[in-house]
């Protein structure tokens, strides 16, 4: 390295800490607290698209190639692709991309309903219950006949519901935070997300409803 | 002047290559099957693998009742405390792994495929999904009792 081209990187290296430093100071005027010299790089990376969106880049994938099976295990080559398993089967956009509903109803899939007699049929209640939701989504109807398909009475009463019509509290917070329907939906039984939605949310509300106004809204003096 | 450009170049793409294989190289988030589970309360413990338990495969062939209510699996990763001595005795995995309903239970890296070091988890739970939980996931409690 000649000595201008040590200079010139010499006073470029202090105009960029400059810059930095005056950017700091700013930064920690407006925010009050101290904070580890800001990189340039991490400012701009910061305002990019998807910084909170991940997308999946692959559904379905092998168990050697899914990130929780062990490649390094001989058997782990031995384990069934889901793919296999899934030809034939009615597909949806969610959860295993499989229609487990319309799997059974089409009769595609058998599944035992006890662990060794291959004859014996569940106990399906076919009863409906209509849950009116306060909000501007359509209302709740809980079928009883597909989950008794698959579960028995006893999974969810009375430990997750009361066998009552409306004694139970249900919220879409409680749901997603694992409980109520939240037990089994978004972990075994189809995901809580927007194409779910009105799976759960399938009766329509009545013409002409509209959503109650809040009470700081009828309250308003400047309204 | 002209070679030192050459050599900057040269370095430049250097570390780049060096910067694009660690971002392959880095851990890439888990794509395993919707509800899969890895149980890890005591396997790594023992230097086994943990175990990988798979809904979708067992519901292709058996009702949620079967486990959920005849063999009492509680609805909770890792909450049953499952282990070798229950399985021997035909305790949950164990009523099916006997060599009748399914293959035995000599096929230990069947159960144990697990990358080692992963706490107890079920995959792909929305919970999980979620990009602010105001909680804590009952997972990472449960793998440390
Ligand atoms: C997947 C969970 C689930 C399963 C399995 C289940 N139920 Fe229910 N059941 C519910 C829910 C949710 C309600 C509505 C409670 C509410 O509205 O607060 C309900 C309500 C009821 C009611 C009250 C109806 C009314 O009009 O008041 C009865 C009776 C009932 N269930 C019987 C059964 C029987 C019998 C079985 C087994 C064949 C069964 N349930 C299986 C979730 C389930
Ligand atoms: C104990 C587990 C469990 C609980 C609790 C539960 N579900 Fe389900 N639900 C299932 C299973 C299993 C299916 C079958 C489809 C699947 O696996 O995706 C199902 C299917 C459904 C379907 C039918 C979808 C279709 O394609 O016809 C609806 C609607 C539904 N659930 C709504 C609810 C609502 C609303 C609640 C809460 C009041 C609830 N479920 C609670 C396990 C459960
Ligand atoms: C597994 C079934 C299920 C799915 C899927 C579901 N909901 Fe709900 N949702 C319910 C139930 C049950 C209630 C409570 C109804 C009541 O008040 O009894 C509810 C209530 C609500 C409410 C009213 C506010 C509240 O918390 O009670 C809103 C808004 C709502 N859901 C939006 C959504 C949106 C948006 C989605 C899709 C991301 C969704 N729901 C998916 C079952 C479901
Ligand atoms: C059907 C599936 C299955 C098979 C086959 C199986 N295991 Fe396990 N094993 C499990 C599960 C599930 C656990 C609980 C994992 C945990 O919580 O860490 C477990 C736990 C263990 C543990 C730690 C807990 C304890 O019991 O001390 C050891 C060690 C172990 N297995 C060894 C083996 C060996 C050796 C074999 C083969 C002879 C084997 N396993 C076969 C499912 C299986
Ligand atoms: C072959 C047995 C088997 C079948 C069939 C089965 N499960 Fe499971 N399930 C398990 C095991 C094992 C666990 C994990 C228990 C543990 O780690 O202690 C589990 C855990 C769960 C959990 C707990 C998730 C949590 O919060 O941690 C839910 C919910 C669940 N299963 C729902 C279902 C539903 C719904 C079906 C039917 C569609 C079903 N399971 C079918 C064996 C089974
Ligand atoms: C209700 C009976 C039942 C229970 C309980 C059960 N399994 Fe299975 N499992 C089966 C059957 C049947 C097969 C298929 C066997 C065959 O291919 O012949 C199987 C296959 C498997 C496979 C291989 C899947 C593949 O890709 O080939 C694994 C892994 C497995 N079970 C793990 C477990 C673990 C871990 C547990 C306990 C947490 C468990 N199973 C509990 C019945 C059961």
């Amino acid at each position: 390295m000649n000595h201008k081209t040590k200079a010139v990187s010499l006073s470029l290296a202090m105009l960029v800490s400059a810059f930095a430093w005056n950017a700091q100071s700013h930064a920690d005027e407006a925010t009050g607290v101290k904070q580890s010299p800001l990189m340039l790089a991490e400012v701009s990376s910061a305002n990019t698209f998807n910084v909170n969106l991940k997308k999946p880049k692959s559904r379905n994938l092998p168990p050697a190639e899914d990130g929780i099976h062990d490649p390094e295990n001989e058997a782990t080559h031995s384990l069934q692709h889901p793919l296999d398993a899934y030809k034939g089967l009615p597909t949806s956009e969610f959860g295993n991309y499989v229609d487990w509903v319309k799997a059974l109803d089409e009769g595609k899939l058998r599944p035992r309903w006890d662990r060794s007699d291959p004859n014996e049929e569940p106990f399906v209640l076919d009863l409906d219950i209509v849950r009116p939701v306060k909000a501007s989504v359509p209302d709740v109807v809980f079928p009883h006949r597909q989950h008794t398909e698959w579960l028995y009475c006893s999974n969810c009463h009375p430990a997750i519901f009361i066998p009552q019509k409306n004694a139970n509290q249900i919220s879409m917070s409680a749901i997603l935070l694992g409980q109520k329907c939240g037990v089994c939906h978004g972990k075994v039984s189809f995901p809580i997300e927007t194409k779910t939605c009105r799976k759960c949310h399938s009766k329509p509300k009545p013409a002409g409803w509209t959503p109650p106004l809040s009470e700081a809204t009828l309250k308003n003096p400047w309204k | 002047m002209s070679s030192k450009i050459k050599r900057n170049v040269l370095k430049s793409m250097i570390i780049g290559v060096l910067a694009y294989m660690g971002a392959l190289g880095a851990p890439q988030p888990a794509q395993a099957e919707y509800a899969d589970i890895v149980i890890n309360n005591y396997a790594d413990a023992a230097g086994m693998r943990p175990a990988v338990f798979p809904h979708w495969f067992h519901r292709i062939r058996f009702r949620c009742k079967v486990c959920h209510t005849d063999l009492g699996f509680a609805f909770k990763a890792g909450g049953n405390k499952i282990d070798m001595a229950k399985i021997i005795d035909g305790k949950f995995c164990g009523a099916c792994h006997n060599g009748e309903i399914s293959w035995s239970v000599e096929n230990c890296a069947m159960c144990h495929s697990g990358i080692p070091g992963q706490p107890t988890h079920f995959h792909g739970s929305t919970v999980q999904r979620l990009i602010a939980p105001a909680y804590k996931p009952l997972q990472a409690n449960d793998a440390k009792k």
